[in-house]
């Protein structure tokens, strides 16, 4: 059972890993963040219930992950709003300008 | 102390929502009527309710190029919403679904407002309507974090997120209602907020022509309508056990303290709704970071305290 | 009864997550997003954490509504009526993550899973709460910390003005001069 929702996890993880590296869009490319963390979000709960559920650690775990999910996304639409308002596009080939 | 009702009191919970949903309705048309100038009257007080089957079989609009998917689901989520929320709240001594985070779900099943009338404004490809969307959105934003916090106040003076725990621990001395106020007061606004009537009904306003209701008729408008007055007599019946000392009374059984006191609740709701004026949805939020966060939070830390004193609610 | 809710609910996280890369409207993209999370904290709930599955939901509802009124805001093709396909180096994606999916399937399959350690505390929130108040503090004070430095560094990078447009250049202007009008007139 516990190998099911692993497996669920890694899926989540992968679909969230296709979306960031192929999409152009900065948004979207969040949107691809936000599953790979939603799919270790279920791998840690499984793990608190499967192996340790007499520790907090696999609950402390997911309150880590969603609170980095809040900060990501609020740092990240304060950047698409920043690129948005200097370039007028959002997309992330836009935003190279560190590269240089 | 209350206990988890048997499996067919999940489909009481519609019909019990329903039955003082009614009332509301009917007690703000008689409100109307004498605000009007008519006779209050039996006839004037089913005027609302006479309209349920005429929306039920009115045609649905449909508009050009609409989301259909979206608009539907957004319709749906209302009421659903509404019925989710009430599953938590304690009638008499029984809850329908008791759950040990029945405060935290009450919260996430009003949320869904935000998701269900969003998408009702999208659907229909409709610039009013989707102006009406983006008002809910904006007072959602500034209504959810005070109505978090004084959630969170209950649930703190009563050491428990089981909402029968917290009714129940009102028993000891003293309501909720009198040595939290401020919580009560953001709790009140917040129920205003989530089913946008009253204060805050800027995205169903006139300025809109209906807002969110705007492209809506037939069966659409009934559950978007009546998702309204659904969420204000849920939160209605939240403010009981939370506040309001749940089922306990002297004479009547707990039922019936229950239901009057949410025909209480409801009543000043309903009353207040005519007296108070139209807030702007974008000049409520700097009044709802500004002010109603750092009050909610000094209330809850006063909560805090007090049960850290005490030992226990007083 | 884990089993049957896991079920149901699994294929709707995993197919709603693969359909967040397919629909070409933004709203329907945010929507199968939402769905995915949805899914994700009923599973939690049926593994017991009640209070972390009711969290996720709460809070993923308001970040994917206001996600969508940001994706509608900034991006090209928010309701998807234009045929445009916004992807690069899609098959090169498609290969890596195929082959991390496969990597980790076959570490799920072939390690060796401790056995379970000790029994569900009959109420996990109070477990929560109580780890994090004693001896998790130093994660609730970096949790803490976090929230707040992203709070100042969203609002620094979003906000075009700061005091001096709002003040004037000598600061003294007040009222301030904001574009929409506050509630509290500070």
């Amino acid at each position: 059972m516990l190998q099911l929702f692993l497996l669920l996890a890694a899926g989540l993880l992968a679909a969230g890993l296709y979306g960031a590296l192929s999409q152009q869009s900065i948004v979207m490319i969040m949107m691809g963040l936000e599953l790979m963390l939603n799919g270790v979000t279920v791998a840690a709960g499984a793990f608190w219930h499967f192996l340790a559920p007499a520790s907090a650690a696999g609950q402390v775990i997911v309150v880590v992950v969603v609170v980095a999910m809040a900060a990501e996304m609020a740092v990240g639409f304060a950047v698409v709003t920043a690129i948005h308002r200097a370039r007028d596009v959002d997309m992330a080939d836009a935003a190279a300008d560190l590269r240089e | 102390m209350a206990t988890s009702a048997p499996a067919w009191a999940v489909l009481a919970v519609p019909a019990l929502l329903a039955a003082f949903t009614v009332a509301a309705v009917a007690g703000d048309a008689l409100l109307a009527a004498r605000a009007g100038g008519r006779r209050p009257s039996v006839a004037a007080a089913a005027g609302p309710l006479a309209e349920v089957p005429r929306l039920l079989v009115a045609q649905r609009r449909t508009t050009l190029a609409p989301d259909t998917l979206l608009w539907r689901l957004g319709l749906v989520t209302v009421p659903a919403a509404a019925v989710l929320a009430a599953l938590v709240i304690p009638f008499g001594g029984v809850t329908a679904s008791r759950m040990s985070v029945g405060v935290v779900w009450f919260n996430a099943m009003e949320v869904l407002t935000w998701a269900g009338l969003w998408l009702a404004g999208w659907g229909p490809n409709s610039a009013l309507s989707l102006v009406g969307g983006y008002r809910f959105v904006a007072q959602g934003l500034a209504y959810e974090l005070p109505l978090m916090l004084a959630l969170i106040a209950a649930a703190a003076g009563a050491q428990s997120l089981d909402v029968a725990r917290i009714a129940a621990a009102q028993a000891h001395y003293l309501w909720f209602a009198v040595w939290m106020p401020a919580a009560l007061a953001v709790y009140l606004a917040g129920v205003y907020a989530f089913s946008f009537l009253g204060p805050f009904g800027s995205p169903a306003g006139r300025d809109l022509a209906g807002g969110v209701l705007a492209e809506l008729s037939g069966v659409d408008r009934l559950m978007v309508a009546a998702g309204r007055w659904l969420l204000l007599t849920a939160g209605a019946g939240m403010a009981v056990p939370l506040f309001l000392g749940g089922g306990a009374g002297p004479v009547l059984p707990a039922w019936a303290w229950s239901a009057v006191k949410t025909l209480a609740v409801l009543g000043l709701l309903v009353w207040a709704r005519r007296r108070l004026p139209l807030v702007r949805a974008d000049r409520y939020a700097e009044l709802a970071w500004v002010v109603l966060i750092p009050v909610t939070i000094a209330q809850t830390l006063a909560v805090a305290l007090v049960v850290l004193k005490l030992g226990g609610p007083p | 009864m884990t089993a049957v809710v896991f079920g149901v609910l699994a294929p709707v996280a995993a197919v709603s997550g693969l359909l967040v890369f397919r629909f070409r409207s933004m709203a329907r993209v945010t929507i199968a997003l939402l769905v995915s999370f949805l899914a994700s904290g009923g599973l939690l709930i049926s593994l017991g954490l009640g209070y972390l599955g009711t969290v996720v939901i709460l809070m993923m509802i308001i970040e994917m509504i206001i996600m969508m009124v940001f994706m509608i805001a900034y991006m090209m093709n928010p309701a998807g009526l234009i045929q445009m396909t916004m992807h690069h180096n899609q098959r090169g994606a498609r290969a890596i993550s195929v082959a991390t999916f496969v990597l980790l399937s076959a570490g799920i399959f072939a390690t060796p899973w401790p056995r379970r350690a000790g029994a569900a505390p009959p109420d996990p929130t109070f477990q929560l709460g109580k780890a994090l108040m004693g001896p998790q503090m130093l994660t609730m004070i970096t949790l803490g910390f976090t929230l707040f430095a992203a709070m100042v560094a969203a609002v620094v990078l979003a906000t075009a003005r700061g005091r001096y447009d709002r003040f004037g250049d000598d600061l003294k202007r007040r009222p301030p001069s904001d574009s929409a009008g506050g509630g509290v007139g500070r």
